[in-house]
């Protein structure tokens, strides 16, 4: 049996979590098993997890499990995992993801890779995932050959699809550690478009915009289009942008599909955070920035003409 | 305060990654290696500061094989007091934690740092295996820390914005970018660390769970098509009927 941890937000699944559902029912039909949803709570959608392949839905409530802490949510994963005879736990490589994969691993002795993004592979002593390293300057396959193995997926990896129809839920119980740590608040960004790990459509700008104050063209074209807004390092570091704006290899790593970068050289530690995008769109003056050579369509021109322009022609077109 | 940084080398940023003949192995000839970013500019700075706010020790721990001694010399330099390099080569995120916590479970250290993950393998998964190990909790992506008495309140990183957390010793963090500034070692510690101890232990972990199969290289981007800046139309009809993204 193939266990999906699925997050929810209120009662509603994110497209990242249906995500791993979909790469859990693909995993499970590849090894010839079924899929359990895992989720803490109750959930009111929970029954539509059905439709992405699950055979049902485990419902796990507990005081313990109000707040995100990595001892109490691993010790429920691995707990319901052992209790259901689960062979593969799959979950998201998210900021939650992040700190709790390892530990599963540990409780359940079992193999584990991170940030994956192919479906598995079966092999004669177990199955083979791939993913990135070296900031996406390579891939590596990997073999898992234990008992048990615990998979985070990365965002984007394949795309949620329906299967079948929605299925029963059931709650269970299990063992569940009280929480060390205590959430005394979040703070999430105002607005409707997607947090930058999670965004489909990104428009980043870098010092090729010359100041704070000429962002007024990146964000109108990050409307039209409903993309999320991210910057080179350098922006992030001289407070033009917000810190979480920053992309490449010491900032946030994304992969969406599109992603157009104005006024940004293309160094090595950028292209590092954003070279697995599906589609990469550059806007340079210079013909000879590195950029041009990561990118599928390019244009040589100033970006304070180019980018009103585009702006225009996305309205247009959606219009 | 007893805080311990878990610190690893990772090639230089700008290393190109080149395959040897078979593909099954990287060429590592010629890589210029440095010390992890995250441990370096955040983890380590964050502890050393906090040292010099209430007092204590930061130690550093690498598993590695001697070669790795520049790198920890570089963390001592920085302001580390000690260093303990645990000398196994490390096969997998899991065999690291393993020996990590063989060696230091029993120190009683307040605070255990990791970076948010290695820039090599990109696992990020040392820190939530130690923490499991150490059975401590375990704090990842965290951009802020303030420490009163044996409170620490924490800020990380979470999609779309942050989370405030509270937390009381001993626990493990892991240190992403806004948790403390670079500092680049001064003269005065480059001939301290000399002097600082670094304490080799043996352990022989290993774990057989994972292993790695294969390299390869990303598909290079197909020729780039050129867009004249008069004709956005154009690219627009390209983004949604050939690229298929919009
Ligand atoms: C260890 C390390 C880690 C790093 N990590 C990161 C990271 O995570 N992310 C990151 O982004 N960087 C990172 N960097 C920095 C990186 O090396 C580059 O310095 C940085 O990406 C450059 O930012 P930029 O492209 O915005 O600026 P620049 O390199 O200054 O490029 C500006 C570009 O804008 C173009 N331009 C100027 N005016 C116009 C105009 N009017 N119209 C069109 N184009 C114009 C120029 O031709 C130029 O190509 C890191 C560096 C190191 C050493
Ligand atoms: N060989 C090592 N020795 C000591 N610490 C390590 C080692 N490898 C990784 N770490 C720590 O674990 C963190 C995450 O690494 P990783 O799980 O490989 O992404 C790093 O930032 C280090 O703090």
């Amino acid at each position: 049996m193939v266990l999906v941890f699925v997050e929810h937000n209120n009662g509603t699944f994110k497209k990242a979590a249906l995500e791993a559902v979909t790469y859990a029912k693909m995993t499970a039909d590849t090894l010839g098993t079924d899929c359990k949803a895992l989720v803490f709570g109750t959930a009111e959608e929970a029954s539509e997890l059905g439709k992405y392949g699950v055979s049902s839905v485990l419902s796990l409530s507990s005081d313990h499990l109000a707040h995100y802490d990595s001892q109490a949510y691993a010790a429920a994963v691995a707990n319901v995992a052992k209790a259901s005879g689960a062979s593969v736990v799959v979950l998201n490589n998210n900021s939650t993801g992040v700190g709790i994969t390892g530990r599963i691993a540990v409780k359940l002795d079992a193999g584990c890779a991170s940030g994956v993004n192919s479906l598995p592979v079966k092999t004669d002593n177990g199955i083979t995932v791939e993913k990135n390293i070296f900031s996406g300057k390579a891939i590596s396959t990997i073999n898992l050959t234990s008992p048990v193995s615990v998979i985070s997926v990365t965002g984007n990896t394949i795309q949620p699809e329906v299967v079948g129809s929605p299925c029963s839920v059931e709650s269970i119980s299990a063992d569940v550690p009280a929480p060390r740590t205590q959430v005394i608040s979040q703070d999430k960004q105002q607005g409707t478009v997607a947090p930058l790990p999670e965004a489909e459509l990104v428009v980043s700008a870098g010092r090729g915009m010359k100041g704070p104050e000429n962002w007024g063209i990146i964000e109108a074209l990050a409307d039209a289009l409903g993309a999320t807004t991210a910057c080179s390092r350098p922006v992030a570091d001289t407070g033009w942008r917000p810190h979480h704006e920053h992309v490449g290899q010491t900032g946030v790593a994304i992969r969406p599909n599109l992603y157009i970068a104005a006024g940004i050289s293309g160094a090595i530690q950028h292209l590092a955070g954003v070279n697995s995008s599906k589609c990469i769109v550059v806007i340079n003056k210079d013909p000879e920035a590195p950029f041009f050579k990561a990118a599928d369509y390019g244009i040589c021109a100033d970006l304070f003409d180019v980018v009103p322009k585009l702006t225009e022609a996305i309205k247009k077109a959606k219009a | 305060m007893k805080q311990l940084v878990c610190i690893s080398k990772t090639p230089e940023t700008t290393t190109q990654i080149k395959l040897s003949g078979d593909s099954s192995q990287l060429d590592v000839a010629g890589i210029n290696y440095i010390l992890n970013p995250y441990d370096e500019w955040y983890a380590l700075v964050r502890a050393i500061e906090l040292k010099e706010q209430i007092g204590g020790t930061v130690t550093v721990v690498n598993v590695g094989d001697a070669s790795n001694d520049v790198v920890i010399r570089k963390a001592l330099a920085i302001g580390a007091d000690d260093a303990i390099r645990i000398d196994q080569t490390p096969d997998s995120a899991l065999s690291v934690a393993k020996a990590i916590a063989a060696t230091v479970s029993s120190d009683g250290y307040d605070i255990v740092y990791c970076g948010k993950e290695s820039i090599d393998y990109n696992g990020s998964q040392v820190g939530s295996m130690l923490s499991e190990l150490l059975d401590v909790p375990f704090v990842p992506q965290a951009v802020n820390m303030t420490v009163e008495g044996s409170t620490a309140t924490i800020q990380r990183d979470i999609e779309g914005g942050t989370e405030t957390i509270s937390v009381n010793t001993p626990f493990l963090i892991s240190a992403a970018k806004g948790l403390a500034e670079q500092r680049i070692p001064n003269m005065r510690g480059i001939m301290m660390s000399k002097k600082k101890p670094l304490n080799v232990v043996s352990q022989d972990i290993s774990d057989s769970s994972t292993t790695v199969t294969k390299y390869t290289l990303p598909a290079g981007k197909g020729s780039i098509k050129m867009i004249d800046a008069d004709n956005m139309d154009e690219l627009v009809r390209l983004l949604q009927e050939e690229a298929k993204v919009l």
